[in-house]
């Protein structure tokens, strides 16, 4: 393999695509990621294949992963020659014969059933999907092949402009990537302090030992959160050219992905993915002629959240038990069987492809001062548009949620946003224009997290929420640590009470104390932040707080129900 | 009982003949053996101890920290109630509720019949469509009242 095999893998991948693309049979593509899954598409798959074989048509029928709009899922996009795509939503196999017979054979486009359409030219009553108001305020760069290509063929991933920055990449030296990375200002995505990814590649490159290795962290168990899962579903190759280019950099030639156990389909994918890539030489030993070996294993989590903290992940392939170490020595000198490892997430990972084409200028053109680029959110909770959205950092929550999300579902108000993960505090209604953005989101006792953002209405209870995400804390807490083991039981407990009407006033001093104790004594950031929920009831939702303890009344009316 | 040993004996160096032996090699193996089984028996986790040449207790250890592992036999059909944050603000808890009532169980327990296991989940990832029930490793979303029976007696 050398770099003109490579260009003739991408000559036959832009035929192939080409191919597809001015195809004279009508094309019929399924977003079928674990969403449109849930949603039914497999079911709606079957529909069309029956349908299709009933009138003899002969189309093109695909999968593509997820463009994000889960709410409206089942997806099916139909593409006829010389029309632009239509996205129709909510599909079910009820609705098929007669989308096929009313648009595929009478050329009638059902503007009833459509979302939008994408590309060039105009369907009448149907508006363009790309100006809708959930999809405008957008920046898609992470995301820019997530519901396009096939994520099981690496022609497509190829034909867009795949692994051409992996080419372009080893043609560089590492200290330039390093550099490059560096003046991105991209920032680590997996839900901590948004450490600087160029800097973690330096460290990580400069420290002693010529093995070195690069860890994927796939684990994504925050709950609320599912923007990794996501893009491993609809575009891995992305994550795995990211991988290669980082590795490259830090001058690794093993490396894992760990992805967690409640992500078969994702999982599946990256399988799938790594294949393809090592026959076409774009993984393995002496890549492309360039003498850089890179082999990536597939590392499946077992179900425990602290897993996904760096060291606990470490721990975890060596050892078995993902127990969290001390930090330092970090990771990046002392990691993966005491050699310098970097971990860095999906999403972190995913934008490196992007910053090594476009340069790292470009990508610091975007965002705000201190916080580059853009930022994956899987939008939940009472929101009518539930899905994964991109968007440039510096945008105000409010768009977030309101164009975006398209709003409170059913005309009730919001009453907060939870940021994902568990560990982070509850960000009230009132602050709601506040700015996305890493020092912006902590300054209110918040934080960017790992990107889930639960949206929460009127109607809720935030004691019952914070007992909820307390006791996700104490049950997934691994016991290391006494404060973190027990800390959060007795929080655990005293919320509890307050959501059975049996608080005692001295409570409320309880909870502040015991989340100070827990944010300064915790062995790691899992019990170090689970008390932040309970913080930001004391700080903005105090009233709540003490109705329940002191009153024994819960104003929403939520938590004498499950007594 | 003693056909029951030689048949895990089996599988499982099946399963370990794949693998050097390397003390990181424990999670891909009891993950293995988990599928295989439906459920970490004591021999099997007392032979990958053995192989790994490692104490019982370490392998114990690593068994009952994750909660994928399971060290008795479950239903038939795993069912798993997602309580994460998405989930519980969109109606959760009224899910557990109805399948609870509906099988019968408690998350934890198995069926009489051995049909159904019930679990709750943290989250599966599947938020966009809470409340969300999982089958099998099958997502179900959108879920209601109505819909768990549907679905229960779907996969009976």
């Amino acid at each position: 393999m050398s770099f003109k095999t490579f260009d003739e893998t991408r000559s036959r991948a832009i035929s192939e695509w080409e191919a597809l693309e001015h195809s004279d049979k009508p094309r019929i593509l399924v977003s079928n990621a674990t969403c449109g899954q849930a949603a039914g598409a497999l079911a709606v798959v079957e529909a069309i294949n029956s349908e299709l074989a009933r009138h003899n048509i002969e189309a093109i029928v695909a999968q593509v992963g997820c463009i994000g709009l889960c709410y409206a899922g089942p997806l099916v996009n139909i593409i006829k020659p010389n029309r632009p795509r239509i996205c129709y939503g909510n599909i079910t196999p009820e609705i098929i014969p007669k989308l096929i017979e009313d648009y595929i054979i009478n050329d009638n486009p059902r503007s009833d059933l459509a979302l939008g359409t994408i590309g060039d030219g105009n369907i009448d009553g149907i508006p363009k999907l790309f100006e809708l108001p959930m999809l405008k305020p957008q920046v898609r760069i992470v995301l820019r092949n997530c519901g396009f290509v096939d994520p099981e063929n690496i022609n497509h991933y190829i034909a867009n402009g795949g692994y051409g920055s992996l080419v372009k990449a080893l043609g560089m030296t590492p200290e330039k990537i390093i550099e490059e990375v560096k003046k991105s200002g991209l920032r680590g995505r997996g839900g901590g302090i948004g450490f600087p990814t160029g800097l973690k590649w330096e460290l990580c490159r400069k420290s002693p030992g010529t093995v070195k290795y690069l860890i994927c962290n796939a684990h994504e168990g925050d709950p609320g959160t599912f923007v990794d899962r996501t893009l491993l579903e609809s575009d891995p190759h992305t994550v795995v050219e990211g991988m290669l280019i980082a590795a490259y950099a830090i001058g690794a030639s093993e490396g894992y992905i760990y992805i967690g156990d409640e992500y078969p389909l994702a999982a599946e994918r990256v399988r799938v993915a790594l294949k393809q890539a090592r026959e076409c030489g774009l993984l393995g030993d002496d890549i492309l002629g360039s003498g850089f070996s890179f082999n990536v294993e597939i590392r499946r989590g077992a179900g425990a959240f602290v897993s996904g903290e760096e060291t606990a992940l470490i721990e975890s392939i060596e050892r078995g038990r993902g127990v969290p170490r001390i930090r330092p020595p970090y990771p990046v000198y002392h990691g993966l069987w005491g050699k310098p490892t970097n971990v860095n997430n999906v999403e972190t990972l995913a934008n490196a492809p992007s910053i090594i084409e476009k340069g790292g200028d470009w990508y610091a053109g975007i965002g705000t001062e201190g916080s580059k680029g853009t930022k994956l959110f899987s939008l939940s909770g009472n929101i009518a548009y539930t899905g994964v959205a991109e968007v440039p950092f510096g945008l105000p929550l409010r768009r977030l949620v309101e164009d975006i999300g398209g709003g409170i579902a059913n005309g009730r108000k919001l009453k907060a946003l939870h940021p994902g993960g568990a560990m982070l505090s509850l960000i009230p209604a009132s602050l709601v224009d506040q700015p996305i953005d890493f020092e912006g989101l902590a300054s209110i006792g918040s934080g960017v997290g790992s990107g889930g953002m639960i949206v929460i209405d009127e109607s809720a209870c935030l004691v019952d929420v914070a007992y909820m995400l307390m006791s996700f804390a104490y049950s997934e807490s691994c016991g290391k640590c006494s404060i973190g083991r027990l800390g959060t039981k007795q929080m655990l407990g005293i919320l509890k009470d307050a959501t059975n009407g049996k608080g005692q006033p001295e409570d409320m001093d309880l909870l502040t104390e015991l989340s100070g104790s827990l944010a300064l004594g915790s062995f790691c950031p899992l019990c170090g932040g689970a008390a932040d929920p309970v913080v930001s009831l004391l700080n903005y939702f105090r009233d709540e707080l003490e109705a329940h303890i002191k009153e024994h009344h819960c104003p929403a009316g939520v938590c004498q129900e499950s007594v | 009982m003693i056909t029951l040993v030689e048949g895990i004996k089996e599988k499982l160096s099946e399963i370990l003949s794949r693998y050097s032996g390397e003390k990181s090699d424990l999670i891909p193996i009891l993950q293995e053996a988990q599928d295989g089984f439906g459920y970490l028996p004591g021999e099997a986790m007392q032979e990958i101890a053995k192989f790994l040449r490692m104490p019982d207790s370490v392998v114990y250890g690593v068994a009952t920290f994750y909660t994928q592992f399971k060290l008795a036999p479950g239903g038939k059909r795993k069912i798993r109630v997602c309580v994460g944050a998405g989930c519980h603000v969109c109606g959760g808890a009224r899910i557990l509720r109805e399948v609870e009532k509906q099988l019968g169980i408690k998350p934890g327990e198995t069926t009489d019949d051995l049909e159904h296991s019930l679990e709750t989940v943290a989250c599966s990832g599947s938020c966009a469509l809470a409340p969300v029930l999982v089958v099998d490793g099958s997502v179900y979303g959108r879920m209601t009242a109505t819909r768990v029976g549907e679905i229960l007696e779907e996969t009976k």
